[in-house]
């Protein structure tokens, strides 16, 4: 069984990203991980190949030179080869969805595992795009994911706005992880040892057929509105008080 | 090519506060285009909301029922979807975001080959062939202006952040429309969904909402929270910290990746108020935060805030508002 995992490069949770008055973002000092829901899809293949044995785990991601230390993360934890899209501009999520499906054609996984978003820009779409684009089936916010023992399909639960959803998808699907789906291993000294000799290989985008015209993009950042100060109270009836002059219950 | 659609499936009868958000944004849009807003109803419920929505300022109310549409999935949905518009020009489709669409939009803009905004708070800009929408990124922490090109886009928008359009004079035609049998995707299938019954608000329409966080201790301090939700008809939402403790089922869950919520009165129990929280509750009206830590970031963006132990504080706080309401 193989099992594709698409990671991306995002700034390490919990920065405070700073807007330079360019309104672009200051990257200067600002560090890199692999974005938290795409970690969880690594671990999830690699619990996977834990369960059943013989199944070979790919890490794929698009960008610059820099996105290797992303790759590398994924192998350290136990991926078994990665994949460097090499592409040096920004892509949208339309370009992004058309250069992993050339990918995914050229490696005929049986799965395809990445995150429900990325914690930058949040938007979401890839899995959409990407299983639409290929005419596969797709399960989103996944929180528990049961192969079937031929490995033909999956069970997947599903974290959606009602509550748990379970739906049946045949394989080769795109599924996307959810927070609660598993919690990531860190990478064993040896692991980050050996992760340096697995096979990396990177290819250039013109190389996947091309990107098309990027019809997305961020022109510009802005703050928050600030919010007003607030007023701290003394006791729980100054609290009830003020709630109730403030006409809120 | 100016006008716009509104996809409310699946479609409820009446129309939930969400959909009628996302009236709003496409009125705003179609408002710089000068074109007209239609409404796409599907589902098992699109012929009965159909008369209540034609009532709406929409120029058309065009339902789909198919039996493919039965149970949502993303695969039928967006097939369903590609079929109508395929023949009629939008210059964007339009929906509230929500967990159903963020599955099935995005197969949505691949079938049109059309590019996608998500989750939009604002209408910046909308010119023939490019539009510049204000969106959150980075858990919230910032506002981007994002500008999707395409003579017919996609977009989602934040439900709370739009005002719920009303019924106005005119009433729209209704058009029903039939789409083909090849909508139905074989190769995934619904199997159940397990619904949390609810006797109070749902989050995304309440007034009022009590969360509770790791202070909670779960049922303990739930427990506090559920009375002073009785009096007040709050719904009870929680951080992630109380889901993942299994304390609260995962939709009640207020933040980044859970409920977007922006009610007149968030009161944020036990709660310290992590980015990816205030993500989900920074928009609220009015903030109330009780937390026996000084230091937690909660009381960063409280309009009122209470240093003190939730297990004294909201017993005496239900208390005194029960009297206060007497």
């Amino acid at each position: 069984m193989k099992i594709l995992t698409t990671i991306k490069r995002t700034p390490e949770r919990n920065t405070r990203m700073k807007i330079g008055s360019d309104a672009q973002l200051i990257t200067a000092d600002v560090k890199y991980e692999v974005n938290p829901f795409d970690e969880l899809a690594v671990e999830e293949a690699l619990r996977i190949r834990e369960a059943r044995g013989e199944v070979e785990v790919i890490a794929v991601t698009i960008g610059t030179e820099a996105s290797r230390e992303q790759l590398l993360a994924a192998l350290a934890m136990g991926a078994d080869r990665a994949v460097l899209v090499q592409a040096d501009e920004e892509l949208d999520a339309l370009q992004t969805a058309a250069l992993l499906a050339a990918v995914v054609r050229k490696e005929s996984p049986d799965l395809v595992l990445m995150g429900k978003l990325a914690v930058d820009d949040e938007n979401g779409q890839i899995c959409g795009m990407l299983a639409g684009r290929l005419d596969w089936p797709q399960a989103n916010f996944a929180s528990k994911i049961l192969l079937a023992d031929d490995a033909g399909g999956a069970t997947v639960t599903c974290e959606v706005d009602g509550g748990l959803e379970e739906v049946a998808v045949d394989l080769p699907a795109v599924i996307t992880t959810d927070l609660r789906l598993n919690e990531p291993r860190y990478a064993s000294l040896p692991g980050i040892m050996k992760a340096k000799k697995k096979p990396m290989d990177v290819i250039a985008a013109a190389d996947l057929g091309g990107v098309p015209a990027g019809r997305s993009r961020i022109t510009a950042y802005r703050p928050l509105p600030a919010r007003q100060a607030g007023v701290i109270c003394k006791t729980t009836e100054e609290l009830a008080r003020k709630l109730v002059e403030a006409k809120l219950v | 090519m100016n006008d716009v659609l509104i996809v409310i499936a699946p479609a409820a009868d009446p129309l939930r506060k969400a959909d009628l958000a996302a009236i709003t944004f496409a009125q705003q849009v179609a408002g710089q285009t000068g074109g007209a807003c239609d409404l796409l109803l599907m589902g098992p419920h699109a012929s009965p909301a159909a008369e209540p929505a034609s009532r709406l300022p929409i120029r058309t109310v065009l339902t789909v029922e198919h039996e493919a549409l039965a149970q949502f999935t993303a695969e039928n949905y967006a097939a369903a979807v590609a079929n109508v518009v395929i023949g009629r020009s939008y210059r964007l489709i339009a929906a509230a975001a929500s967990t159903t669409t963020k599955d099935y939009f995005p197969r949505l803009a691949a079938a049109l080959d059309a590019a996608m905004a998500s989750d939009v708070l604002e209408v910046l800009d909308v010119a023939e062939t490019s539009a510049t929408f204000l969106r959150a990124v980075f858990a919230g922490n910032l506002l981007a202006e994002t500008v999707v090109d395409g003579a017919t886009i996609l977009a989602t928008c934040r439900a709370s952040s739009f005002e719920s359009a009303q019924p106005g004079e005119t009433t729209a035609t209704v058009e029903s429309v039939t789409v083909t049998d090849e909508i139905a995707y074989a190769r995934k299938r619904f199997v159940a969904m397990q619904t949390t019954q609810l006797d109070r608000p749902e989050l995304t329409e309440a007034e009022v909402i009590i969360s509770g966080g790791r202070g909670t201790k779960g049922d303990e301090g739930f427990k506090l929270i559920n009375e002073l939700a009785d009096l007040l008809g709050a719904a009870v939402g929680a951080s992630r910290a109380a889901v993942d403790s299994g304390w609260m089922p995962n939709d009640f869950q207020v933040g980044q990746t859970g409920k977007i919520v922006a009610p007149k009165l968030y009161i944020a129990v036990g709660l310290s108020g992590a980015i990816q929280h205030l993500a989900g509750m920074r928009n609220s009206k009015t903030i109330v935060a009780i937390n026996k830590d000084p230091e937690a970031p909660i009381f960063e963006v409280a309009d009122f805030g209470l240093v003190a132990d939730l297990f004294d504080a909201l017993p005496t706080l239900t208390a005194a508002l029960k009297s206060a309401k007497a």
